[in-house]
């Protein structure tokens, strides 16, 4: 067992007892090497599938975001038999789509020092060190082709006058490699993966499975060999049977209840694949986004960001002094201006990374000058302010680059950001943690490959600005399609019957969870289980955690989950459309993943990007890493519904790249 | 505030609906719509009676998954997607009615829930650009003005929700069509299959049982996004210019 050694030389190990030590893992896929030729030497080793074998080979995809429309597409055009899955009524309609800011590529274009290798060093560095080198490097070499890949499907990215393309430079990055199409940029590329997808569907490559959820992942003879789906029309239980099965499920934010992610997100894909066995690695790396609209009531639902490239003009203050937090703030004199980001961190300013942005925020809040609406005593919002840029470049230019970011916020607060200053705060986002993945993108279980948010592999402890949609459309377009080959090349399986085993295990799990969250009969909602998770994990396992505070969230997240299953009350039947049901199940496996997020935080006794521990940081308040100790994957594998998860390190090493304190001030 | 709601009740396609009448107390003007519709759920489950069924994802105006007739105007008075729709543009004692899109061609599959698949089908009937991954030359290869670029992004934020069906009397989709057939016809990676697409896509249309446009203009009047009525004009140019050319 590792055991951390403390300042004073006194042994300790926060997470003993809530977990089981494990052997270590290693990616056995990643080639040794130069880093920058990896990738073609992974590309040229992995083995060719004859295009007359290709329609023989089944695929099932789960997901039809940035990564999943993307892979369903290429692997389509490629002539696999595709099968695509989605919950929505149409593929069109993934979370991906609410992506605002922009999508990263190695381009230069703007000549001022970008190339591959500075997006590679960004990431890993903006990931602090927490991320797979080799997986990184990677990213960066095909950023470029994504580009021109969107270009050609018509997604239409701002352009300069000359009809070339534009950039801007994002949080916590000193160089324009940023291309965007409005605020809507993730809007525009995933409608361009969709038309990939709808053609291909049209050409017969792809069969799409809307408004069905993925409820059990189907292991027979050790590998990934279907799933099992609800559809949500009928209430039919359908067993789907391939050679390969890919997640591209998206992220698990909204186990927080309150996040940016849309009301459907789930982790359920990922969490029926890492009971039968896939590792589930770092879940505990939570983004929490710096720039979003503040809570105003409890009846809120979810919580709305707006793009961090509003960063790039607006400047962040809240009063210096308290007494004025509740005045209007075109009445405070500059002096009286706290713009602590550009005080603190004079070389980035209020372009720091979103950990260091989001906690800022949380301080100020915290030490009670914040504005806005008080809820729950304290006011949580601080002032992002475009007085200093509409006097530069005008109210037009302003209304050109941020116009629809302005009309969304007075439409939800009901203020004009163009004359009072917006408020924003803090809230969650994104996930780095995921299924564990080796370079190949395959999970533990043999024929079960993770792409875009779903796995773990890319962003480390954190993410920088515009790197999660360049992530899903790398893995999806160019990515995943060459390494699955390999896997592919001894394919096609043995078919496998409904009645194997594993089938009817898998078939039988699904129906009898859905039997009796019908029978309980309780007195809950499931939504007020899964708000009661929210405040959790919010309060233990959000911004900032403690060793005490995270046993105490998984205490209160293991009776909440006996409470769920003996007193949750979902009417309706399972032979129909049934929105309690389908949310029962979701909530059910976010309590679980809740703990294990819990144990993983715990046993992290080191901050690092979005995870901080209070036990962890410099004399002013800054995160403080432990490479000695920490510098790790933490793979989780499930022991049993009743049993302490088992704790698989992968050693992260850095070959091309060196490991450095951040320092942004 | 008090509210009466008006909601229509249909538990599958194969049966037939009602408005069921419900009251419902201390609604914040700072809700969403569908924050309403969550509290309303919330009652209705504690009474021992089914929630409505209701489509909504993102609640940030982006999905297009939302859309319900509100007092009779696809995504209720203002111009905004229903997740958008805040309780501040309703009074204290208000009776709202909320029914489903209204189409042949979205069939209810239950409560306020349709099935708008038909758009899906249009869309691959030509709704792309032919380009394999791996295929495309390198961006800057093929400069394109800005005006045209940025008047593509206008057309192409087209969420596909529907109300422009929704809304229009004869059903007509046309401008769900023509958003998709502008944005693409305005970009010279779209020219090359311009005539068959909007054949095509137009045959798919009426297959599906939309009906014609005659300029009524309702859709753009309900539409979220503000796609303006010329695309429908687009369209028809552009088929006139197919047919011309043969196809």
């Amino acid at each position: 067992m590792k055991v951390t050694t403390g300042p004073s030389g006194e042994s300790y190990d926060d997470a003993a007892g809530y977990y089981t030590p494990g052997e270590p893992i290693v990616d056995t896929k990643a080639p040794a090497g130069p880093i920058a030729e990896r990738w073609q030497t992974r590309q040229f080793e992995a083995r060719l599938v004859n295009p007359a074998n290709r329609r023989k080979l089944d695929v099932i995809i789960v997901g039809t975001g940035l990564a999943g429309a993307s892979a369903a597409a290429t692997m389509g055009e490629a002539g696999y038999n595709v099968k695509s899955f989605c919950y929505q009524d149409s593929p069109r309609r993934a979370h991906s789509i609410a992506a605002q800011g922009g999508i990263n590529a190695a381009k230069n274009y703007k000549e001022d020092g970008d190339s591959v290798h500075r997006l590679f060093y960004d990431t890993v560095k903006g990931g602090d060190y927490r991320s797979r080198e080799s997986n990184v490097h990677r990213l960066a070499e095909v950023s470029a082709s994504i580009i021109d890949q969107c270009v050609a499907q018509g997604v239409p990215f701002a352009r300069e006058y000359g009809g070339l393309l534009d950039n801007r430079s994002f949080g916590g990055v000193q160089v324009s490699r940023t291309f965007y199409a409005r605020g809507q940029t993730g809007q525009q590329l995933l409608i361009g993966a969709y038309q990939a997808l709808e053609r291909q569907i049209s050409a017969g490559t792809v069969s799409m499975y809307s408004r069905h959820e993925m409820l059990e992942l189907i292991v027979a003879d050790g590998k990934a060999r279907g799933i099992i789906a609800r559809d949500m029309v009928t209430g039919e239980v359908e067993t789907h049977l391939a050679d390969v099965v890919v997640l591209a499920s998206g992220g698990y934010g909204n186990v927080f209840y309150l996040s940016t992610n849309a009301m459907g997100s789930n982790v359920t894909a990922a969490w029926r694949a890492h009971r039968k066995g896939a590792y589930m690695a770092n879940p505990c790396y939570t983004q929490i986004h710096p720039t979003c609209i503040p809570v105003s009531g409890s009846h809120q639902s979810k919580l709305t960001l707006m793009s961090e490239s509003l960063r790039n003009d607006g400047r962040i203050w809240v009063p210096k002094n308290q007494a004025d937090c509740d005045k209007d703030p075109r009445d405070i004199p500059e002096e009286d201006r706290d713009y602590y980001l550009e005080r603190i961190y004079p070389s980035f300013g209020n372009l720091v990374p979103r950990d260091i942005a989001s906690r800022a925020a949380k301080n100020v809040c915290d030490e009670g000058r914040g504005v806005g609406p008080e809820v729950d005593g304290v006011r949580r919002g601080v002032y992002l302010d475009f007085a200093d840029a509409t006097q530069r470049l005008g109210k037009d230019a302003v209304a050109s680059k941020y116009g629809n970011l302005f009309d969304m916020y007075a439409r939800i607060t009901g203020e004009d950001p163009y004359s009072v200053p917006m408020r924003i705060y803090p809230a969650v986002h994104y996930v780095m943690g995921g299924l564990w993945v080796d370079y190949d993108l395959q999970s533990t279980i043999p024929g079960l490959f993770v792409t875009g948010e779903a796995n773990f592999s890319d962003h480390g402890a954190n993410r920088l600005g515009a790197s999660a949609l360049m992530q899903g459309l790398a893995d999806g377009y160019f990515v995943l399609p060459h390494t699955i080959r390999d896997y592919l090349a001894d394919g096609p399986f043995e078919p496998i019957a409904e009645d194997h085993p594993a089938v009817v295990e898998a078939r039988e799990s699904v129906q009898s969870r859905i039997d009796h969250f019908l029978s309980v009969n309780g007195t809950r909602s499931v939504d007020s289980y899964h708000r009661e998770l929210g405040n959790i994990m919010w309060e233990y396992c959000g911004m900032e955690r403690s060793e005490d505070g995270l046993k105490k969230a998984i205490d209160l997240i293991r009776t909440l989950k006996d409470d769920f299953y003996r007193n949750v009350k979902v009417l309706g039947a399972a032979e129909t459309m049934n929105q309690s049901l389908e949310k029962a199940g979701r909530v059910a496996d976010f309590i679980e993943l809740g703990e294990l997020m819990c144990i993983d935080a715990l046993n992290r006794r080191e901050s690092c990007g979005g995870h901080f521990r209070a036990e962890s940081q410099t004399e002013d308040g800054e995160a403080l890493r432990h490479d000695d100790e920490y510098a790790y994957v933490a793979a989780w594998e499930w022991a049993g519904a009743d049993a302490a998860p088992v704790l698989h390190k992968e050693d992260l090493v850095y070959t091309a790249i060196e490991m450095k304190q951040r320092s942004y001030k | 505030m008090n509210l009466t709601l008006k909601i229509w009740r249909q538990p599958d396609a194969a049966s037939t609906g009602a408005i069921h009448t419900y009251q419902l107390a201390d609604v914040s003007p700072d809700m969403s719509f569908l924050e309403m519709l969550d509290v309303l759920n919330e009652q209705l489950n504690e009474q021992g009676e089914e929630p409505v069924a209701f489509e909504h994802d993102c609640r940030e105006g982006i999905c297009g998954s939302c859309g319900l007739m509100i007092n009779g105007e696809a995504h209720g008075p203002e111009v905004t997607t229903t997740c958008q729709l805040h309780m501040r543009s309703f009074s204290d004692g208000d009776t709202i009615t909320i029914e489903p899109w209204r189409s042949d061609a979205f069939p209810v599959i239950k409560d306020l829930v349709v099935d708008r698949s038909a758009f899906d089908r249009i869309i691959q009937q030509g709704g792309y650009v032919s380009v394999n991954t791996g295929a495309a030359p390198e961006a800057h290869s093929v400069p394109v003005p800005k005006d045209d670029a940025d008047r593509a992004f206008n057309v192409a934020t087209c969420i596909g929700c529907g109300a422009c069906v929704a809304a229009c009397p004869n059903g007509s989709a046309s401008l769900f069509m023509g958003a998709k057939i502008t944005h693409l016809g305005l970009l010279p990676q779209g020219q090359p299959e311009r005539d068959t697409r909007v054949v095509n896509m137009v045959a798919q249309h009426d297959a599906e049982g939309f009906g014609g446009c005659t300029n009524i203009g309702a859709c753009t009047a309900s539409c979220p996004k503000e796609i303006p009525l010329d695309v429908i004009s687009q369209l028809n140019k552009d088929l006139r210019t197919a047919i011309r050319h043969g196809h």
